[in-house]
């Protein structure tokens, strides 16, 4: 599975912390709607491996909903307003910039828009010495 | 007790977990466009894997991928495999790797920062086997971009590729100028030139001059047959020059 690179690289940054002496308090990670990680999946592999750098550590998921914005002409939208087929949405998954790929903008048809949330897997750690 | 607070982009720490099992990564990088890159990282990487290399290639020009042309695959009829990641395409005794196999080829117009995502994506992402190389073009030019993604890889040793028209060298000078400033390992291929008239320019920047490739006409018939590119005189030229660092 893919989802086990995207755990890996998660559970790596928490090892980087405690290989330096600290203890990791809590461990926030945000699951960008575009990328639609299979979140069972994920949070078993996060759960495995960070059992081998540190037991006890408080883990919260925060879905995020993707937003896009134009550059051209300023509308915003989100997920649920496009039309995707399967095909396009799994290639999405692996690179959410495929979206560039197959997504206009709904009001312009401009290409160029960003996208403001919800990209993919993000995080952020609290940690003491 | 002291509390910190840090928010990361796990992708990187991923790219280092991916990249711990390839010993040594090249990148092909040029000032301009259009001078050869990417016809040559695939002859190279192919006459690396024919003298018994285990070689991983990487296309990371991501709004203009072409290897997937000169090697002669069709990203709509094959995908990368999912395995503890995404594994790379096999094809013809290389390890291949592209975001094509997710535009599907089509146009992916980006701005530089969605480049750079794609980019730690790929990284982050990809599981290469046991590699001796891995062979990695970019994208030409000189933006923060082409140059940053350098950092990505550990140890990466940087072939330019340049032709020798009097309009690229100044770009050249300014790209083995800033590789020196990031203390890169660096050599210098000359392409589609009758003669070797960049040495000095590599000297000047403490570059391996690894040699002169001719302009061969028959290079444009080629492109999609692997084989025929590397046993064409285009591929023995590039042999000698891989001679020189594999
Ligand atoms: N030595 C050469 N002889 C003939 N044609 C060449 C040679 N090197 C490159 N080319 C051709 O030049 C064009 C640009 O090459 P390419 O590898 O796409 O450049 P880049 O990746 O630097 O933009 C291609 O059509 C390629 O076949
Ligand atoms: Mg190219
Ligand atoms: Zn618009």
């Amino acid at each position: 599975m893919h989802e086990f690179a995207l755990a890996q690289a998660v559970v790596a940054e928490v090892e980087k912390i405690v290989e330096k002496g600290y203890r990791v308090e809590k461990l926030r990670i945000y699951l960008g709607e575009l990328q639609s990680v299979d979140r069972e999946v994920f949070e078993q592999y996060v759960s495995m491996m960070l059992r081998e750098v540190q037991e006890n550590v408080d883990v919260e998921y925060v879905d995020e909903e993707a937003e896009f914005s134009c550059r051209v002409c300023g509308y915003k939208w989100s997920l649920s307003e496009l039309e995707l087929d399967e095909d396009e949405r799994e290639a999405i998954h692996f690179l959410p910039e495929a979206v560039y790929s197959y997504v206009k903008c709904p009001r312009c048809s401009s290409r160029d828009y960003a996208i403001e949330r919800g990209r993919g897997v993000r995080i952020s750690i609290e940690y003491s010495e | 007790m002291s509390r910190h607070y840090t928010v990361l982009d796990p992708r990187l720490e991923g790219a280092k977990k991916m990249l711990s099992s390839v010993s040594r990564i090249i990148a092909v990088m040029s000032s301009k466009g259009g001078v050869g890159k990417t016809l040559f990282s695939a002859v190279f990487a192919s006459i690396a894997s024919r003298k018994g290399f285990r070689v991983g290639l990487l296309d990371l020009d991501i709004t203009n991928p072409g290897l997937h042309v000169v090697l002669g695959i069709d990203p709509l009829s094959i995908q990368p495999g999912e395995e503890k990641g995404i594994t790379p395409v096999s094809i013809s005794r290389l390890e291949f790797m592209s975001t094509v196999f997710y535009t599907r080829d089509n146009p992916s117009p980006m701005r530089g920062t969605s480049v750079d995502n794609a980019i730690r994506e790929v990284l982050a992402a990809t599981r290469w086997s046991r590699l001796d190389i891995l062979v990695v073009d970019t994208a030409p030019g000189l933006s923060d971009v082409a140059i940053s993604t350098l950092e990505y890889f550990p140890g990466v040793e940087v072939v330019v590729v340049a032709t020798p028209s009097r309009l690229s060298i100044n770009s050249i000078e300014k790209l083995l100028k800033l590789l020196s400033e990031m203390k890169y390992k660096k050599y210098l291929v000359e392409n589609m030139s009758s003669g070797n008239l960049l040495v000095d320019l590599a000297r000047k920047y403490h570059t391996v001059y690894l040699g002169s490739i001719d302009y061969y006409r028959e290079v444009e018939e080629y492109i999609g047959d692997i084989e025929k590119l590397v046993s064409s005189r285009f591929g023995r030229s590039v042999e000698e020059i891989a001679n020189k660092i594999l």
